[in-house]
């Protein structure tokens, strides 16, 4: 039991980062393969936040009588990855809309070329 | 007081362009720009060369934070070798950019293509001169997003799903170089590399590091397109604008292989990698079967494009062959073919963006007759082509002597033929499009009738990169010595001559 509960976070992020993954892959309609890769993505922020977290440390503030802080560090690396995250799903929107006037569907089996299939 | 500063001006003369390119919104002025920036950045990097030939290694505090708490921007004779290439190779692909996308771009997109083209160098420059895992993952995203916008820009509706495709490999590659960065950091709490390198040699190896070293050596193979994560490729650079295939073809998945030969030898240690993991056969197999597998599939495609994308694929093979020898001399070999590879990818797609230009199709049956009505265009196909192939007096032959030579040092007979005999697969695919320009009577119409040669602007540099080619293959005094100095700098501690067995 103490294996899943002091392990709480990692299983949280092992279940998201599947779940996306499996959205990727299965999902026929882009947008959603869009937010399947969200949430792949999103798995990987909670990994590096949790990995930040000292066991009886404080926020991460100079104050009197504490002596452990928690790791800011991968706090502030997973902003930047959050940057990048976003600007992906800016991107693969941006693709999305243009397939949708192009090929009038966002539907992975309504493609008629097999060669566009994805 | 400027000198130091040079180190990190390849990356950010292209980012500081980039913007004004939009702002100004002018096509002239962009091209001008961008093109001024990136020659400008190739001779930095030249010199960035020269120095780290001499000194070894080039170091850069950036803001006046000493590593390891601040980002450092290292340059060894590895990456300012590979700088120097993709520069140089930025520069050239721009000024033929300038007719080439007139065909295949909206007008009022050039100025996009400018902008997305200096970003996409600024994050290649920043891979490779960056001395900092975390800051590697942010420049490869950089250059990535930037490389999903060139791909769809072209006019074909193809290369968007072309592009989305691509961009959730990409994505999930460099997610897994993130998660694979990230248990580095759990285990040994720093993300410069060199810093990284010294921890994870005391540690000796644990669960945490193994796992990361797996997320990252997939990751980064899905982002180099290593069979059998090279789906994504053949796609975009077909239906991609030639100057986009040009460029992407051969830069960003060699800056891929790059950032590989720096996480295996520098971070983790050939030895730990190799020897203890045993990833040397697994990417001896995959790399022997991406060179069979895509050198057949460019047999069997009539698009032209295509086909150099597959063989693209394959070549790449050749690049992590030489790598899982796990010795000096096949690292080398293998840089070395990063070098020539460039040179001869980027000619061959200016050559077939140069046919897209005046037939207005990149199909096997448009290159009829090209022999006679494109003389220019098609002798540095010819070229370039013979150096994929590997015949004497020819960069590819270089590559290919010193990859023999590597796997042979080992009594790695085997190796070494299917070296040569993937060379005769090569052979197929080439000659049968210049059999066609050659050898086939064009179809006699209207349309045909006024095909002339390529303007002097496309001419100009694939004939620059033809003539490397030829040059690299003669001269090897200064390709050799920047790859043997690499690969003596990344290797030497951690491999001994006849590499570890």
């Amino acid at each position: 039991m103490n294996f899943i509960i002091d392990y709480y976070n990692y299983w949280v992020v092992v279940f998201l980062m599947m779940a996306g993954f499996y959205t990727v892959i299965a999902a026929n309609n882009l947008v959603k393969k869009i937010v399947g890769l969200n949430i792949f993505q999103t798995s990987v922020f909670i990994l590096y936040i949790s990995m930040g977290k000292v066991t009886g440390g404080s926020a991460p503030i100079v104050a009197d009588g504490i002596t452990v802080y928690s790791n800011p560090l991968p706090h502030v690396l997973i902003l930047t990855a959050i940057v990048v995250g976003v600007a992906t799903t800016a991107v693969g929107l941006a693709i999305v809309v243009r397939i949708k006037h192009a090929y009038g569907t966002v539907e992975e089996n309504e493609f008629k070329d097999k060669d566009d299939l994805i | 007081m400027f000198g130091q500063h040079f180190l990190i001006l390849p990356v950010v003369l292209p980012l500081m362009a980039a913007p004004l390119c939009i702002i100004f919104s002018h096509r002239l002025f962009a091209w001008l720009l961008a093109t001024l920036v990136s020659g400008l950045s190739f001779v930095i990097s030249i010199n960035l060369l020269l120095a780290a030939l001499e000194q070894g290694v080039l170091s850069y505090a950036v803001g006046g934070w000493e590593a390891p708490w601040g980002i450092e921007v290292r340059l060894d004779a590895a990456s300012a070798m590979v700088l120097s290439v993709v520069t140089g190779i930025s520069t050239l692909v721009l000024i033929y950019a300038k007719a080439s996308i007139e065909t295949e771009i909206d007008t009022n997109q050039h100025t996009l293509f400018y902008t997305a083209h200096l970003l996409c160098l600024t994050g290649l420059s920043g891979i490779l001169s960056t001395g900092d895992a975390f800051n590697l993952f942010v420049f490869l995203e950089i250059s990535s997003l930037a490389t999903y916008t060139l791909v769809s820009l072209a006019s074909d509706k193809r290369c968007l799903t072309a592009a989305f495709r691509y961009l959730v490999m990409g994505t999930i590659g460099a997610t897994f170089i993130l998660i694979g960065v990230g248990m580095m950091y759990m285990q040994t709490g720093t993300l410069n590399m060199m810093d990284l390198a010294g921890r994870i040699a005391e540690i000796g190896g644990s669960r945490t590091l193994n796992t990361g070293l797996a997320f990252i050596l997939v990751g980064v193979s899905i982002k180099l397109a290593l069979f059998p994560l090279h789906m994504w490729l053949p796609p975009a650079y077909t239906h991609a604008p030639s100057a986009v295939s040009a460029f992407l073809a051969s830069t960003a998945t060699k800056v891929a292989v790059y950032v590989m030969v720096r996480f295996i030898f520098t971070i983790y240690g050939a030895e730990y990698v190799f020897h203890t993991m045993g990833m040397d056969l697994i990417l001896l197999l995959l790399a022997i079967v991406a060179i069979f597998k895509c050198s057949f599939m460019a047999m069997a495609q009539s698009n032209v494009k295509t086909v150099l994308a597959y063989s693209s694929v394959a070549q790449i093979g050749y690049m992590i062959l030489g790598i899982s020898l796990a010795s000096a001399a096949g690292l080398m070999a293998g840089l070395l073919h990063v070098f020539n590879h460039a040179l001869m990818k980027g000619a061959l797609f200016m050559a077939v963006g140069a046919v897209l230009y005046r037939t207005g199709s990149v199909d096997i049956k448009a290159f009829r007759g090209l022999g006679i009505k494109m003389p220019f265009t098609m002798a540095a196909f010819v070229i370039a082509g013979m150096s994929i192939v590997g015949v004497p007096l020819t960069a590819g032959f270089v590559s290919k002597w010193y990859l023999v030579t590597a796997a042979l040092e080992q009594q790695n007979w085997l190796v070494a033929f299917l070296i040569l005999l993937g060379s005769l697969l090569a052979v197929i695919y080439i000659f049968r499009i210049i059999e066609t320009a050659y050898l086939k009577k064009p179809i006699e119409s209207a349309a045909n009738k006024d095909i002339k040669e390529a303007p002097l602007i496309m001419l100009i540099p694939m004939w620059i990169l033809a003539l490397a080619n030829i040059y690299f293959g003669l001269d090897t005094s200064l390709s050799v010595a920047a790859a043997e100095s690499a690969s003596h700098w990344l290797a030497f501690s951690t491999l001994s001559e006849g590499g570890v067995q």
